[in-house]
């Protein structure tokens, strides 16, 4: 009886088993890997603040169990949309992190000795200059990742907040200085 | 002197939340008062017991969530909400039982969800619900209408019976139920329903004293007095035809297929749309927009859904009225209407369509 | 079946969902006429006044302009200028409040009128000259953007290979209080009819639709009688319902048709025109008028005489305000453009651009201010008054949770921000306001997005370039031994020409490590570019670096020398630095001399360079020199906190780095400037080779004395209050 039963169900569980097996080859679902699907989420500025050398090596962290929210660049927002990808809670930033006003780099031009360091620094290119020659940066291309302003021998490196434009604008009525009026 | 900055548009059109709750409780004045009279002044101190307690704990939850209070109570929701349940609870049922309900009407199915406008449920309904699951006997002791009762209350004897369950002089609320024939009094559909489980056809039925030329006395007048309300906040735009027409047209289309096929132990479309809570529900819980749906498709939607629950739980239910259910079910299913019924946009083609 | 076009020439009119009526407010102004404001003292032209970007600034501080003259330039099809609104004289290009809701600061010209109005020379277009591309350019130079509200550029709009159907004319102005259209039409139909006569010239469409709303019996009729005998001219008095007036609500009014999502007006065949922007038209055309005045409502209770004004674009809101009796109250709204989608001025200074119809004055009793903010009770009478068919409810869900998904699920993009759910909201919720936030959210993120991905190719890129720079280096190195092995083994005369070999593969070296960096940022480009002076430079860097070393060295020295001495560590500083000027001065003359033979070597137009160079090696050495004595005066620091016995010096220690910074900046100044003069001098004397390297030299001395001269001074102000 007991034979019986046990050869059913291993049959059974062996017929099964073939089925989904071969659905899984047969059905697979190309899908991007987890890690391509977090380095996209990253805003790439490659500025190494979570520690790890650039956005997709922390990425390959998360993959692997990181924590989500050690990137002040990307923000709250960026933590909500890890979270949302690796069904985790989303937990706040770092500290300090929080509300961190977009900057970019700007080189005191008339200090610069032209070393180049910077140039070594910057992850994506943004600087552009060539030994002894006076180095800027190209402010559109500059992700504000803070890693030029340490090598710079001659500390004449700033990190200047992003000036607002009426097209980036965002309708904080609260920013408005109000001008008095005089009554007639 | 400073400049002021707003945001676009600089201009609106006055008609403010607080007003429209006015107008529902406006609305509500005819209906309170015709079953004041045929029923006792117990509505009124209903009324005055449900508000009171509506403020209150309005006023203790927004404490306890550390909001402004007065804003909030001057919004009149509380007042609207408080009004649907004392209407709807027998005239002299125990004081304890409106207060119960709603309070549990406010803290628990409004502001423990959120406040204003953030309800699932239908607050004056699921109050209304609980207190008939709790309390089934109090909450169906409706007394018979006045004139078919043998001892006449007045104010004072009112504020007596809801309080000791009996007149000033005594008179317990059992024998106040006592027809002129010692026969308990129930409500018409109440009658019905019994009746027809006694073996009973509609016609014979309909002989009692309590159909007056085939429907229910007093309740018909009620009914048309909860119309006449509704038709003025129709005419207000306080709410929209669609639900009202929705849930009156599906509850009159059932029961006048039904009716057809057998009028003997269906109820006609007439005595379904005058009797019980029918209007009540119709212009002024249905259309809770906190609760309803919001789409114009989904709003007929769930007023064919409301009037067929009716039917259906007025004809094989547990209960003799339905509409306390039937909104709470339908308001269980907005979320999944408002999502099939969104409207298309300007320049899609479909609703799901995306660029 | 009837085609579409015998509908709307049968009197067919279409409905729009959705829609509100406000009160009008607008039969006080629209029987007056149109007066004409005197010329203000001030006028503030912003560089940009339409939608695009700005032309480049042709004037500047002092100019003199003629009246239609044109200040900025044109680059691109998305730009057009702005010319002087009168003669007079230009004040400044500057930053001035910008009439935009956030009224930040935006580049203006700022033109004092010369009271005399003199006009350039015009040149009226012929109507034998009359081609599409010569209208065309004729609208553009004459800074014609729409003016309905938008301010897209009407050359570019215009500018459409795709047949039309319907050319539109919108004459609609469905906001409350705005007339300016209105006593337009009354006043100018005729030019209005010629503007759109050019329209039609352009764009060569199957019919024209002018459409006006019903409440301006007196329009109508203008336009009416203007229009008569037309064929395929059909005028359409349409009913009084905003928003009706909105681009995609009027086609849908006039041929039942819909814009598709995300398309545009044209693949549909319709193209629409306010009538200002056609009377603008006519007047370009015909006279050669730029677009240099607008007409503007200016309405409200609290204007004594509110009325519709021919206004000089560039006009300060304040003048159009004073002119017509203002009387503020307290709290005052001052609101540009109407009142359902015009945005309140914080400052009144903002000036009257192409896009402004109405200024408007309300007194408080007339537009309440909004009441406090109430939850929703999802009443739904936003949707209904929406015209799009949007739900404003779950976008304000949407928005205030931030979920951009579900808003784009929801079609927020549609949004038209008319302000009709806003309006009728009982709780007062300002629902365009939320929607605003969130679009600009959404638009910010698509921004970072696009960042995002470029950030992600450029350092997929960098990552490449520096490895074919490894492999270059490597090979370069490999190559390298194999010469000098071979070199062993050879005679002299082939050393000779394994050099020569050598010198040239070192010549296309920096092309090779130049080419594949070309990709990636154009700055190793320069490098390539600059190959003589590079030599120079790369001499005087190694000889720098020697130097550098050695005064390193004798940096040390000195420090662990002088270690003992407990006043030493804040002396150290100043000395090493000194020190380190010296032995850099030193190295510095051999480098120039060594640029010099570098450079005598090549051509003669290396002097240049080399000139140039010199007040250039100065601001580096002393930054270099800055920053070493910063470091070491960082040291001298920490060393002085190390000797935790001998308190007092510790006050002195930490104050030097700070007097050395500041010594340093000065004499770095000093030295700049005469690094500066040194340099004119060089530039002016060329012939004279010889005497750059020496006047470059003399910044060095003159920075060293000074450094020397505030050592002693320092001295002494530290025995001083001991």
């Amino acid at each position: 009886m007991i034979t019986t039963a046990l050869l059913i169900l291993g049959a059974l569980a062996l017929v099964f088993g073939a089925i989904l097996g071969y659905a899984a080859i047969r059905f697979r679902v190309e899908s991007d890997p987890l890690v391509e699907q977090i380095d996209d989420l990253l805003p790439q500025t490659q500025c190494g603040q979570c520690g790890y050398p650039g956005c997709r090596p922390y990425a390959e962290a998360i993959a692997n169990g990181d924590d989500i929210n050690k990137c002040p660049p990307g923000g709250e927002a960026t933590v909500r949309k890890l979270a949302d990808l690796m069904g985790v809670e989303a937990k706040p930033l770092h500290e300090e992190a929080q509300n961190a006003v977009k900057k970019v780099a700007f080189i005191r031009e008339d200090e610069c000795i032209g070393c180049t360091k910077c140039i070594q620094a910057c992850p994506v290119d943004a600087i552009v200059g060539a030994t002894r020659q006076m180095h800027t940066v190209i402010a559109d291309e500059c992700t504000g990742c803070d890693l030029c302003v340490e090598p710079c021998p001659v500390d004449c490196i700033d990190m200047i907040p992003l000036p607002e434009t009426p097209e980036r604008w965002k309708w904080d009525f609260n920013s408005i200085p109000v001008r008095m009026i005089e009554a007639d | 002197m400073s400049l002021r900055i707003a945001s676009s548009p600089h201009q609106h059109n006055q008609k403010t939340t607080r007003q429209l709750m006015l107008w529902v409780v406006v609305a509500a004045v005819p209906a309170i008062a015709v079953q004041s009279y045929l029923f006792g002044y117990g509505v009124l101190v209903q009324l005055v017991l449900a508000i009171s307690t509506a403020w209150a704990s309005e006023a203790l939850v927004l404490m306890l969530r550390d909001k402004t209070i007065l804003p909030r109570l001057n919004d009149h929701s509380a007042l609207v909400t408080a009004v649907l349940l004392a209407v709807s609870i027998p005239a002299y049922a125990p004081w304890w039982l409106v207060v119960l309900g709603t309070a549990f009407a406010i803290i628990m199915v409004k502001q423990l969800y959120g406040g204003l406008g953030f309800n699932l449920f239908n607050p004056a309904m699921a109050a209304y619900v609980l207190l008939l699951i709790a309390f089934p006997v109090q909450m169906t002791q409706w007394l018979p209408p006045a004139s078919l009762q043998q001892h006449a209350l007045g104010p004072m004897d009112a504020v007596c019976t809801v309080f000791n369950q009996a007149s000033c002089q005594g008179v317990t609320l059992e024998q106040l139920r006592l027809d002129a024939d010692g026969m308990t009094m129930a409500t018409p559909l109440d009658t019905a329903r019994t009746d027809l489980t006694m073996g009973l056809t509609l016609p014979e039925s309909f002989d009692k004293p309590i159909f007056q030329n085939d429907l229910g006395v007093g309740w018909f007048w009620l009914n048309l007095a909860w119309l006449a309300g509704g038709l003025l906040l129709l005419q207000q735009r306080v709410i929209q035809w669609r639900i009202p027409i929705s849930v009156l047209g599906s509850l009159a289309l059932c029961s006048l297929v039904a009716w057809s096929i057998n009028p003997d132990t269906q109820l006609s479309p007439v005595f379904q749309l005058f009797s019980g809570a029918t209007m009540l529900a119709a212009f002024f819980i249905a259309t809770d927009p906190v609760s309803a749906s919001t789409t114009a498709r989904g709003r007929i939607y769930y007023g064919v859904l409301i009037g067929v629950l009716v039917f259906v739980i007025r004809g094989w239910g547990g209960y003799p009225d339905a509409f306390a259910f039937a909104v709470l079910l339908a308001n269980m299913t907005v979320p999944l209407i408002d999502y099939y019924t969104r409207p298309r946009t300007y320049g899609h083609k479909t609703p799901q369509e995306r660029p | 079946m009837q085609s579409l076009l015998d509908k709307i020439a049968a009197g067919q009119l279409w409905s729009f969902p959705g829609g509100i009526h406000p009160p009008t407010r607008k039969a006080a102004l629209s029987k007056k006429g149109i007066d004409s404001l005197p010329l203000p003292d001030r006028l503030y032209l912003p560089l940009r006044q339409h939608i695009g970007v700005a032309g480049s600034c042709l004037v500047q501080k002092g100019d003199h302009v003629m009246k239609g003259q044109p200040l900025t330039q044109i680059d691109s099809s998305m730009s057009v200028p702005v010319h002087a609104p009168t003669s007079g004289l230009i004040l400044a290009v500057q930053e001035h409040t910008s009439p935009h809701p956030s009224a930040l600061p935006e580049l203006s010209i700022v033109l004092e009128p010369d009271g005399l109005d003199e006009w350039r020379e015009r040149s009226p277009l012929n109507p034998a000259e009359w081609t599409p591309t010569s209208l065309l350019e004729r609208i553009q130079q004459a800074g014609i953007a729409g003016m309905g509200g938008a301010g897209f550029p009407t050359s570019l709009k215009s500018a459409v290979q795709q047949p039309v159907e319907f050319l539109i004319i919108n004459g609609v102005e469905c906001e409350p209080y705005i007339s300016a259209d209105d006593a337009l039409m009354q006043e100018q139909a005729e030019t209005i009819v010629q503007g759109i006569e050019i329209l039609q010239h352009i764009l060569a469409p199957k019919a024209v639709l002018i459409a006006i709303e019903d409440d301006k019996p007196r329009a109508i009729q203008a336009m009416q009688h203007a229009t008569q005998g037309r064929d395929n001219w059909f005028l359409r008095a349409v009913p009084t319902k905003y928003p009706s007036g909105g681009e995609k609500q009027l086609i849908q009014l006039l041929t039942g048709q819909e814009v598709p999502n995300g398309r545009r007006p044209i693949d549909i065949g319709c193209m629409m025109f306010n009538v200002g922007t056609c009377f603008a038209i006519a007047q370009a055309v015909l006279d050669d008028i730029p677009l240099i005045a607008r007409v503007v409502t200016c309405a409200g209770d609290t204007l004594q005489q509110p009325r519709n004004l021919w206004v000089p674009l560039g006009t300060p809101v304040s003048d159009l305000l004073h002119f017509c009796g203002f009387q503020p109250e307290r709290k005052q709204r001052v609101i540009m453009g109407g009142p359902m989608m015009g945005f309140a001025l914080p400052d009144l200074t903002a000036p009257v651009i192409k896009t402004s119809n109405c200024i408007l004055a309300p007194s408080r009793s007339e537009l309440p201010a909004a009441g406090e903010e109430m939850a929703c009770i999802r009443c739904t009478a936003c949707a209904e008054a929406c015209p799009a068919s949007l739900l404003p409810q779950q976008l304000l869900w949407f928005s205030k949770a931030k979920d951009s998904e579900k808003l784009d699920e929801y079609n927020l993009a549609d949004c038209i921000e008319c302000g009709a759910c806003a309006y009728v909201c009982p709780s007062e919720i300002p629902l365009v306001q939320y929607y605003r936030v969130a679009k600009a959210e959404i638009r910010e993120q698509q921004r970072e997005a696009l960042k995002a991905e470029q950030a992600k190719a450029r350092f997929e890129a960098r990552k490449v370039r520096l490895e074919t720079e490894k492999l270059e280096r490597q090979r370069r190195n490999e190559q390298l031994a194999a010469e000098r092995a071979a070199k062993q083994s050879q005679s002299d005369d082939q050393a000779v020409t394994a050099a020569l070999a050598r010198a040239k593969a070192q010549q296309a070296s920096p092309k090779l490590q130049a080419e594949p960096a070309t990709g990636a940022t154009p700055a190793k480009a320069n490098q390539a570019a600059s190959q003589d002076p590079r030599k120079a430079a790369i001499a005087a860097a190694l000889a720098r670096a020697k130097a550098k070393k050695q005064t390193d060295a004798a940096a040390k020295a000195v420090d662990s020398s002088d270690s003992n001495e407990t006043a030493a560590p804040a002396e150290d500083p100043r000395k090493a630095a000194i020190a380190a000027a010296v032995a850099r001065a030193k190295a510095k003359k051999q480098a120039d001399t060594a640029a010099n033979t570098a450079a005598s070597d090549s051509n003669e137009q290396v002097e240049t360079p080399a000139a140039v160079e010199d007040p250039r090696k100065a601001a580096i050495a002393a930054a270099v020199a800055r920053a070493k004595a910063k470091k070491q005066a960082e040291a001298a620091a920490d060393i002085a906190a190390s000797d935790s016995n001998e308190q007092v010096e510790t006050p002195a220690a930490v104050e030097d780095p700070r007097k050395a910074a500041i010594a340093a900046a000065v004499a770095r100044a000093k030295a700049k400037k005469q690094a500066e003069a040194a340099a004119d001098t060089a530039a002016s004397d060329s012939n004279e080779q010889a005497e750059t390297p020496a006047a470059a030299e003399d910044p060095r001395k003159a920075a060293i004395a000074a450094a020397v001269a505030r050592a002693k001074a320092k001295k002494r102000k530290e025995t001083d209050p001991q």
